[in-house]
């Protein structure tokens, strides 16, 4: 019973290359459920880990093109048809004068869509999290590294994926209450 | 026919012998510092004891920064007949010193985002403290424009909603090109700070021993674990953002030159601004870059962190840069004689040797002649010097607007209108107020937030290549 309470487990790495070693085994194992927590972007990892691309860039072309087709539309709507007033002899709509807004509005959407693309794929802001109940993950944002295995894996075993990551390298193989 | 395996053994012995000699990399971290010292040395600033230093620049620059609240007050209450303001010279020192303010943040934005693109690591340990003074430069900018519109209270005209009678704004003026272009500036250097910190801030409420700290630190950073299926959106949506920066910076200065571009005065209706402008403030943002770091890396001992290629490199770009725009006054001075234009002509020859030439000859020589020095490896290896020239490029970037603003309007078309433009009081009070608030700001990021970024610094030392413990690794 007190098994299915358990969040997963955590293993700890000294080196950059040896968490991506062990990654690499782990993602061979067949393993879907599980994360790998280090101080600073590991080259490579993506890979390691079998990460598909990030879909942030969707959610910046999103904000992009609002901002542009948006920062048109509003200029047409408020200079040329809800209130056309005449300046200076010049055409009530023209996309050359309408342009420089429209950009800084394109660049403007595009970098909210980049950050609330990035901290919805992330699922962030997220202040509780099993793994951090753990004493020493935080050392994961000075200079340690960590392989957590969460239970819900189909493939999850505690002894099998315990005897895995210490023949993987790990230290300090421990269960991560939930 | 040879064979397959023929040409591949070939193509190898080829390969190997036309590789070039590996030349050494200069280290970005000197005297092979590990992980943990990079995060105490950064987080060590800002968990130890407050320095008396601190308080003491607090206090002054607190005090300093009140010259610009009363100045401002006083013009709110009083009109911008306080200032030196009259026909002909309606654009003075405020919006001499909004071009001014806007030119330094643009080395900040150009260190994280353009150099973030070019792969240029030496960034890493600059990026943060630039970023900081970018956001802090908007700040002391956005003050000018806002309280030059003579009548304050009706600012909000600006904004794209209809005021009182229905009218929107009028978006066939620079000016309000302008709005937008330093409003998105502002919020995305801001956002690109913050998103940079974040895992920074981590570190720091991970460190945090006091309950406030932990809090504070703890809802910064959002929860951050570093979990690479975390890094891994955090990276693309950082190398996107430094994307939509690298237009970003260009084009706000092009836009706030084109607030005199656009126009008709003589000195102003130039194509060559928007370049020029850009270049400029590449120029003076390194210039104040440079002016901060150097006593900040002597004060906290940060020498294995901003080493002596830094400096280089800061160094080099200031004299490129700088070269850029000695050839712009220079380019300047051949169209308006090639142009044939009396008019131009004239205003150039006035900027030069008119009432104005003192302030004329000072942008010169700060601009065009200090920076050259940085030819020179012993100059750009001694502090002292580099930080000097960096003072005289800041004096001569404050000329440079002075000069384009002020000659091309005192002296227009018609004789009869000519006068010479002197500032009061208040607008020296009021613009040497916002070197208080912008000090007053920096210190306490200093104080408060992560001075460098510790995550980037990290990954960019030999021992973060996963392949620096494989010795003739398969990769």
């Amino acid at each position: 019973m007190s098994q299915e309470k358990k969040y997963g487990l955590i293993a700890e790495f000294e080196t950059p290359g040896a968490v991506m070693h062990a990654a690499e085994k782990v993602r061979d194992e067949g393993f879907k459920h599980w994360d790998v927590i280090t101080p600073f972007p590991v080259h490579g990892m993506d890979q390691a880990m079998g990460l598909n691309r990030s879909r942030v860039p969707l959610f910046t072309l999103v904000g992009g093109a609002i901002g542009f087709f948006g920062g048109m539309l509003m200029i047409w709507y408020m200079n040329a048809y809800d209130y056309p007033i005449v300046v200076g002899g010049k055409p009530m709509f023209s996309p050359m004068y309408a342009f420089p807004v429209s950009y800084e509005l394109t660049i403007l959407l595009a970098a909210f869509g980049t950050i609330i693309g990035m901290f919805l794929l992330n699922r962030l802001p997220m202040h509780y999290h099993p793994a951090m109940k753990h004493e020493a993950v935080a050392r994961a944002s000075d200079d340690r590294f960590y392989i957590i295995i969460e239970s819900t894996d189909p493939r999850f075993e505690v002894k099998t994926a315990t005897t895995m990551l210490k023949e993987i390298g790990g230290q300090n193989v421990t269960q991560l209450e939930d | 026919m040879i064979s397959l395996e023929e040409t591949k053994s070939v193509n190898e012995s080829l390969i190997r012998e036309a590789r070039p000699a590996s030349v050494p990399r200069r280290k970005l971290v000197e005297n092979d510092r590990d992980f943990n010292w990079i995060t105490e040395r950064v987080c060590g600033i800002v968990e130890g004891g407050t320095p008396t230093w601190w308080w003491v620049c607090l206090l002054v620059s607190g005090f300093v920064s009140l010259f610009t609240v009363i100045g401002t007050i006083y013009l709110i209450a009083a009109g911008v007949g306080v200032w030196g303001l009259s026909n002909p010279v309606n654009w003075g020192w405020a919006i001499v010193n909004f071009v001014f303010w806007i030119g330094i943040g643009h080395a900040g934005t150009l260190i994280s985002a353009i150099l973030c693109l070019l792969k240029q690591n030496w960034r890493t340990s600059i990026n943060r403290a630039a970023e900081a003074m970018t956001i802090f430069a908007v700040v002391c900018a956005g003050i000018f424009p806002l309280i030059h519109v003579g009548r304050v209270w009706f600012a909000w005209w600006l904004f794209p909603i209809p005021n009182a009678n229905e009218i929107w704004p009028q978006f066939r003026s620079p000016l309000l090109w302008d709005v937008f272009a330093v409003s998105t500036y502002g919020t995305v250097s801001l956002l690109f700070w913050y998103v940079g910190m974040i895992p920074d801030l981590a570190t720091l409420r991970d460190r945090a021993k006091t309950r406030i700290r932990q809090v504070l630190y703890g809802f910064f950073a959002m929860g951050w674990r570093g979990s690479h299926r975390h890094w891994s959106n955090y990276e693309m949506a950082y190398l996107l953002l430094a994307g939509l920066a690298t237009p970003l910076v260009l084009s706000v200065h092009t836009i706030v030159s084109f607030d005199f571009a656009v126009s008709l005065i003589p000195g102003w209706h130039t194509t060559i601004f928007p370049p020029y402008f850009v270049a400029g403030a590449i120029f003076s943002g390194f210039g104040m870059v440079l002016t901060i770091m150097l006593p900040l890396r002597s004060i906290y001992g940060l020498h294995d962190l901003i080493t002596q290629y830094h400096i280089d490199c800061m160094c080099k770009i200031t004299l490129a840069t700088g070269s850029m725009v000695g050839y712009a006054y220079a380019i300047e001075f051949f169209i308006a004689w090639y142009g044939a234009n009396d008019f131009e002509s004239f205003a150039f020859i006035n900027r030069a040797f008119g009432p104005y030439a003192w302030a004329y000859w000072i942008m010169i020589t700060c601009n065009v002649i200090s920076p050259q020095l940085f030819w020179f490896r012993k100059v750009r290896e001694n502090p002292a010097a580099v930080w000097i020239i960096c003072i005289f490029v800041n004096i001569g970037m404050w000329f440079e607007r002075f000069v384009i603003v002020v000659t091309s309007l005192s002296r227009d078309f018609l004789p009869t209108s000519w006068g010479y433009y002197s500032p009061t009081v208040v607008d020296i009070m009021t613009y040497v107020g916002t070197f208080g608030i912008f000090t007053f700001l920096f210190l306490l990021f200093l104080r408060f937030l992560p001075l460098m970024a510790m995550a980037e610094i990290k990954a960019v030392t030999p021992q973060a290549d996963p392949h620096h413990h494989d010795q003739g690794g398969s990769h």
